[in-house]
C-alpha cells in the first residue's frame, strides 16, 4: 500500500511554528548549560592545589580540644600539613614535620596539622607513634580539604606571615626542604 | 627505528584524515566529483597507515621495547604474551590509537561498499565521518602519543617524556616495565575493551549519513536507514556485548558479587546503548509507516552524541569513578570536538526540520504506532533518568560547594518501574498490528499467556514468599516469557496447519522466512533471560561475612562451607597466592570444593581478590577469601549467595544469536527492499 | 501506715522500672559476638568510602575502610544505632559518604525532576498521537469491502501474521 506525501512542503501552522521555535531554544539553552558545567567541571579537574592567593580561612578543632582559627595566627609563618594515619607517604614525613617543629617552636611558625577523613583511633595511634607535639585535629565534613582543592594527602601548604599563600609541596617533604622553606617565609619583610 | 616509522605513519594518517575533511566538503559544495574521489582515495588510505604505528605498537608490547614510555606503562616482563598484545588497549595513549583505527577501519568498510549506492550522500557522509575520524587520530598524535620515548636529563629526579633527544639527555632504557594493573590482567580484557569500542565507534557510521541526508536535503526520502540498518544493529549488538562482558568482568574480578555498580563510567556506556535500542525500534516506524522521521534524527544525533560524552567524562575524570584513566590533556580538546558536534548537529536538524515531515496519520491508540512511541518515550526517560544521575554530583558541587554522591538506590528506584514497562512492552507490542488493532483481538490473543504467567508466578512466589517485591519482577518475567514463546508457537501451528511441517522444520522455516522478526523475538528473548538476572540479583542476594578456624562452618542461604586450611605459594604474573580451600554442601550434601584467593602482586603491591564459585542455572555460590591470621588457622570469609546471576550472562548469549539471525538476509532481498523505498514504494520486510 | 506502703510500692516500682530499662537497652547486645562482621556491613553498606570514588565501603579493600569498618563495629558495640553511625559519618565526612541522596534541600532535585520528565514526556506522546490522527493527508477512498465469510477471514489472518 502506498500513499504519496502530498502536503509535504507546506507551511506549518502558527501555532507550530511558534512550539518549534520554543523547542529549538529550550534545547539549545539545556545544551549550552550542560557544555557550561562540564568546562566547569574540567577546569576543576586540571586545577591542582591552591598555591596562591590569600589562604582560605578555617577553624580547626584539635584532639586535646585546642581551638585554632588561621587568621588569627597572622603574623606568624603557618605550614598546614594535610595527612591520614592510613597514607603511608605521609609515615615518610612525620619524623621530619616533628624534628622543624621543635626546631622553629617559638620562633613565630606555627605548625597545623589537618588530618583528613580518617578514623580518630588511628589518627591518635599515628600522632602518638611519632610523638607529634603540634597541633593536629580533624578536617570536619572536608570542608578544609576541599577549600584548599586537595588532590590528595600528603600536601604541604606555606602561609606566609601576611596570609597570603607562597605555595604547596605535594608528596612527602624531605629535608630540607621545609627548613628552607620556612627560612625564606620568616625572612619576609613587610613595609 | 621501528618507532619512528609508526610515528611517521601516524602523521600521514592524520594529514590524509585532514585532508579528505577539507576535499570532500570542498567537493559536496561545489559538486566537485574530481575532489570527491580524492577525498575518498585519501580516506580509504587511512586504516592502512594507521594499521603501522598498531602493529609497531604492538610488537614493541611483545619484544619488551621498554624505551618507549608507553611500554614502559603498560607492559613487564612477567606479563604472559597474550596480555602483552591486549595491552595495546591498556594505556590512555594506546586506546585512543585502537580507537582511531577502528574507527578509520569502519570508514573504510563503507566507503568501499556504498560509494556507488548513494552517491549523493557520500561527499557529507565523508565528511563527517573522517572529521571524527582525523580528530581521533589528531589526538593520539598530539596529545597523547604513544611513541613518546623515556629520557635521562642529568639532575632531574624524574624522566622526561619526549620525541626527540632533549638537550643533554641520554636515552633511558629500563630494565622492566611496570605493566598492565594487575585488575586488567582477565580475560575480560581481550573482550570488554574492543567490543566497547566497536559499539561506540560503529555509530559513527548512522550519524555520518543521518547528517548527510540532512545536508543535502535528501532527508526527506528514508533511505539512508536501510543502507545503515545494519550498521545500527552491529554497532548495537557489540555495544551490548561491551556491556554484558564488563558486567561479567567486574564480577569475577572486582570481589562484591555484583556486575553493575552504576558507577559513571558504566553509565556512560549505557546510555548510547538505551538510546541506540530506542533508535533500532524507531526506524522501523518510519520504514514501514513513513513515521517519526525527526525522532529518528534525533535519536541517532543523541546517541552518537552520548557516546562521544561517554568517552569524555571516562577519560577525563571529570566525574569521579572507579574506573580512572590516567589524567591527560585530552579534556580540553574533547571537549572543543564535543561542544562542536552536538551543536552543530542540532543546527543542522533544525535547518532541515520541515522536510521530516510524517507520511501518514495516527489511526488508533491500540496500534503498533502508538506502542512504539510510548516505548521510545520510555527508553529517553530512563536514559534522561541516568544522565540526571550521573551529571548531578557535578551540578551539585558548582550549585552548593558540597559534593554528593548519587548511588544505586537513586538509579535503581528511578529506573526500576520504567524498565518493568519496558519489558512488559516489549511482550505485548510484537502482538499489535500496525495501523489498527482490535482491542478484542488482542485480549483474545493473550489471555492464554496471562493466565499461565498467573500460575507460574503463584508457584514460584510462593517459594520466595520472605520477599514479596519480587512477586511483580517475577510475574513480568513470566508474562513476557509466555507472550514470546506464544508468537513462536502460533506460526509454528500455523505452519504445521497449512503445510503439514513437523515442529521442528516448522521452526526452522518460520525463522529463516522472516529473519527480522523472529530474530527479534529471540533477542526480546535474551532481554527477558537478562532481566530474570537482573530480579534475582535484586531480590534474593544473601551474603555473609564471617571469622572460621579449621573445621568451622559458615552457612547461608542454605548452603554450609567449611574451612580446611590455608596454602602460600608464588604464582605466575610476579604474584604471591594465598589460597583457602573451603568445602561447599548444601543441606549437609557435599557438593564440592571452593578455592578463593587473594593474588598479591608484589611490584604494583595490589591485590587481587579471585573469588572460589559454584555456578549452576539457579544460582552462584560466591566466596571471597577476605583476611586471614599468619598462623593459617583461621581466616575470614565473605559468602554471596547469588540467585540467577548466571540468566545475565545466559541471555547475554541469546541476544547474541538473536542479533546474528536478525541481521542474516541475503543481498537480494536487501537490494529489493532498497528499490522500493527508492521508489517510494513502503517497503515490507 | 499508708504513707509506708506507698513508698514501698514507689520504690519497688521505680526498681522494676530500671530494671526494665535495663532490659531493653541491653537486649540488642547480649547475642553472642554482636556485632557481628554481617551487623558491620549492614551498617557500611549504606554508606560510601569518602575517599576511594565511588566504592561502597563494605567492599572497598583499603586499609582506610578496614578502619573505618573498625570504627564503625566499635561504636556498634558502644550501642550505636545504625543511623546513628550514618548521621556520625555525613558530619565527619561530608554528605557524599551517603549512598542515597538525600531527599531535602538541592539534593531533592535529583528525585524530582526525573519525575517531572516522565510527566513532561507522557504528555508529549499523547500530544504527539493526538497530532498524528488530526493530520489526514488526502488518501484515495478505498472501495468498501466484499463480504467474505468468518472462517476464511481467519485463515487470511492466520497466514498474512504468519508472513509479516
Amino acid at each position: 500500500m502506498s500513499q504519496l506525501p502530498i502536503n509535504e512542503l507546506e507551511e506549518p501552522s502558527p501555532p507550530a511554528r511558534g512550539r518549534k521555535k520554543i523547542g529549538i531554544i529550550v534545547t539549545f539553552a539545556c545544551i549550552l548549560a550542560l557544555l557550561g558545567l562540564l568546562a566547569w567541571g574540567l577546569r576543576k579537574v586540571q586545577a591542582g592545589p591552591l598555591s596562591t592567593g590569600m589562604a582560605p580561612d578555617f577553624t580547626i578543632t584539635d584532639f586535646d580540644g585546642t581551638t585554632v582559627t588561621l587568621s588569627e595566627l597572622r603574623g606568624q609563618v603557618v605550614i598546614i600539613n594535610f595527612w591520614a594515619s592510613w597514607c603511608p607517604p605521609c609515615r615518610e614525613e612525620a619524623a621530619y614535620l616533628e624534628a622543624t617543629w621543635r626546631k622553629y617552636e617559638g620562633r613565630g611558625v606555627v605548625f597545623v596539622g589537618v588530618d583528613w577523613v580518617d578514623t580518630e583511633k588511628e589518627a591518635l595511634a599515628y600522632i602518638d607513634e611519632f610523638d607529634i607535639t603540634y597541633l593536629n585535629g580533624p578536617d570536619i565534613g572536608t570542608r578544609i580539604a576541599q577549600d584548599y582543592n586537595i588532590q590528595g594527602v600528603p600536601e604541604t601548604f606555606y602561609v606566609a606571615k601576611n596570609g597570603e599563600l607562597r605555595g604547596v609541596h605535594i608528596g612527602p617533604l624531605q629535608s630540607p626542604q621545609l627548613d628552607e622553606k620556612i627560612e625564606e617565609l620568616l625572612a619576609e619583610q613587610y613595609p | 627505528m621501528l618507532a619512528d616509522i609508526g610515528l611517521i605513519s601516524l602523521t600521514i594518517a592524520f594529514l590524509f584524515g585532514l585532508y579528505a575533511t577539507i576535499a570532500s566538503a570542498y567537493g559536496g559544495w561545489r559538486a566537485r566529483t574530481d575532489w570527491v574521489e580524492s577525498a575518498r582515495n585519501a580516506a580509504l588510505l587511512v586504516f592502512p597507515l594507521l594499521t603501522i604505528p598498531v602493529i609497531v605498537i604492538v610488537y614493541s608490547l611483545y619484544k619488551f621495547d621498554f624505551s618507549l614510555a608507553y611500554v614502559y606503562d603498560v607492559s613487564s616482563r612477567a606479563m604472559s604474551p597474550f596480555l602483552r598484545v591486549t595491552a595495546l588497549w591498556g594505556g590512555q595513549q594506546g586506546s585512543v590509537l585502537f580507537w582511531a583505527w577502528l574507527m578509520a577501519a569502519f570508514v573504510g568498510i563503507v566507503l568501499l561498499r556504498k560509494w556507488e549506492r548513494d552517491r549523493e550522500l557520500m561527499p557529507w557522509v565523508t565528511f563527517v565521518a573522517m572529521l571524527t575520524t582525523a580528530f581521533f587520530v589528531g589526538v593520539v598524535l598530539f596529545i597523547t602519543n604513544p611513541f613518546v620515548r623515556l629520557w635521562h636529563v642529568p639532575g632531574a629526579t624524574e624522566l622526561t617524556q619526549a620525541f626527540f633527544q632533549p638537550a643533554n639527555a641520554m636515552p633511558y632504557l629500563p630494565e622492566d616495565g611496570n605493566g598492565l594493573n594487575p585488575l586488567l590482567r582477565h580475560f575480560g580484557m581481550i573482550g570488554h575493551p574492543p567490543t566497547t569500542y566497536l559499539g561506540f565507534t560503529g555509530f559513527v557510521i548512522p550519524f555520518a549519513f543521518a547528517i548527510a541526508a540532512l545536508i543535502t536535503g535528501q532527508s526527506r526520502h528514508d533511505e539512508w536507514i536501510i543502507t545503515t540498518r545494519r550498521w545500527t544493529l552491529f554497532a548495537w549488538i557489540f555495544l551490548s556485548i561491551g556491556l554484558v562482558l564488563g558486567g561479567r568482568w567486574a564480577y569475577d574480578v572486582l570481589g562484591w558479587g555484583g556486575f553493575w555498580g552504576w558507577d559513571p563510567v558504566e553509565n556512560a556506556m549505557l546510555m548510547p546503548w538505551l538510546t541506540g535500542t530506542a533508535f533500532l525500534h524507531s526506524v522501523m516506524m518510519t520504514e514501514k509507516r513513513g513515521m517519526m522521521k525527526r525522532w529518528n534524527m534525533a535519536l541517532i544525533i543523541l546517541t552518537y552524541s552520548l557516546s562521544l560524552f561517554g568517552t569524555f567524562i571516562t577519560r577525563t575524570g571529570v566525574i569521579s569513578s572507579v574506573h580512572a584513566f590516567s589524567k591527560t590533556a585530552l579534556g580540553p580538546a574533547f571537549f572543543a570536538f564535543i561542544g562542536l558536534t552536538f551543536l552543530g548537529s542540532l543546527t543542522i536538524l533544525y535547518l532541515r526540520w520541515d522536510t521530516l515531515k510524517s507520511e501518514h496519520s495516527l489511526e488508533s491508540f491500540i496500534s503498533r504506532e502508538a506502542a512504539f512511541v510510548l516505548q521510545n518515550m520510555l527508553f529517553v526517560a530512563v536514559t534522561f533518568a541516568v544522565f540526571w544521575g550521573t551529571v548531578f554530583p557535578l551540578l551539585s558541587e558548582l550549585v552548593t560547594g558540597t559534593k554528593i554522591t548519587v548511588g544505586p538506590p537513586y538509579f535503581q528506584r528511578v529506573t526500576g518501574p520504567l524498565f518493568f514497562v519496558l519489558v512488559l512492552l516489549m511482550g505485548v507490542v510484537p502482538l499489535l498490528t500496525w495501523r489498527k488493532h482490535a482491542a478484542r483481538s488482542l485480549g483474545k490473543t493473550i489471555w492464554i499467556p496471562f493466565l499461565a504467567s498467573l500460575g507460574m508466578t503463584a508457584i514460584w512466589g510462593f517459594a520466595h514468599r520472605m520477599h514479596p517485591g519480587s512477586i511483580f519482577g517475577l510475574w513480568l518475567v513470566t508474562l513476557t516469557l509466555s507472550l514470546i514463546l506464544a508468537e513462536f508457537w502460533k506460526g509454528i501451528q500455523a505452519r504445521h496447519a497449512t503445510r503439514g511441517e513437523n515442529f521442528l522444520s516448522a521452526l526452522f522455516n518460520l525463522i529463516s522466512r522472516n529473519h527480522r522478526r523472529y530474530g527479534g523475538y529471540i533477542i526480546h528473548l535474551g532481554v527477558v533471560l537478562i532481566a530474570m538476572g537482573v530480579i534475582g540479583d535484586a531480590y534474593f542476594k544473601q551474603e555473609t561475612q564471617g571469622t572460621v578456624s579449621q573445621g568451622e562452618v559458615l552457612s547461608v542461604g542454605g548452603y554450609q562451607l567449611e574451612f580446611q586450611k590455608l596454602l602460600a605459594y608464588p604464582g605466575s604474573d610476579g604474584r604471591e597466592i594465598v589460597e583457602a580451600v573451603l568445602d561447599l554442601s548444601q543441606n549437609g550434601k557435599p557438593i564440592r570444593t571452593l578455592n578463593p584467593r587473594r593474588d598479591y602482586f608484589v611490584v604494583q603491591e595490589q591485590p587481587v581478590t579471585v573469588p572460589g564459585v559454584y555456578s549452576t542455572p539457579g544460582v552462584d555460590v560466591y566466596a571471597m577469601l577476605v583476611g586471614w591470621d599468619s598462623s593459617g588457622s583461621s581466616a575470614t570469609f565473605k559468602i554471596y549467595v547469588n540467585s540467577l546471576i548466571n540468566w545475565v550472562w545466559i541471555g547475554g548469549f541469546v541476544m547474541i544469536l538473536g542479533t546474528l539471525i536478525a541481521t542474516w538476509s541475503n543481498p537480494a532481498q536487501r537490494e529489493a527492499t532498497y528499490v522500493l523505498k527508492r521508489e517510494g514504494l513502503t517497503s515490507q520486510a | 501506715m499508708k504513707n509506708i506502703k506507698r513508698q514501698l510500692l514507689l520504690f519497688l516500682i521505680t526498681v522494676l522500672a530500671s530494671l526494665v530499662a535495663v532490659t531493653v537497652v541491653y537486649a540488642q547486645d547480649d547475642q553472642p559476638g554482636y556485632p557481628t562482621d554481617n551487623d558491620v556491613i549492614r551498617v557500611a553498606k549504606q554508606l560510601y568510602c569518602p575517599v576511594c570514588p565511588n566504592t561502597p565501603l563494605d567492599v572497598c579493600e583499603t586499609k582506610a575502610c578496614q578502619d573505618w569498618r573498625a570504627q564503625i563495629r566499635d561504636q556498634l558495640a558502644q550501642g550505636w544505632t545504625d543511623q546513628q553511625i550514618i548521621d556520625y559519618f555525613v558530619i565527619q565526612y561530608g554528605e557524599r559518604v551517603l549512598a542515597e541522596p538525600q531527599r531535602k534541600g538541592f539534593t531533592s532535585l535529583v528525585w524530582f525532576l526525573p519525575l517531572i520528565a516522565l510527566l513532561l514526556g507522557i504528555g508529549i506522546v499523547y500530544e504527539v498521537l493526538k497530532n498524528w490522527q488530526k493530520q489526514k493527508p488526502a488518501l484515495v477512498t478505498a472501495a468498501p469491502l466484499p463480504q467474505i465469510p468468518d472462517e476464511i477471514l481467519k485463515k487470511i489472518e492466520r497466514e498474512i501474521q504468519e508472513m509479516d
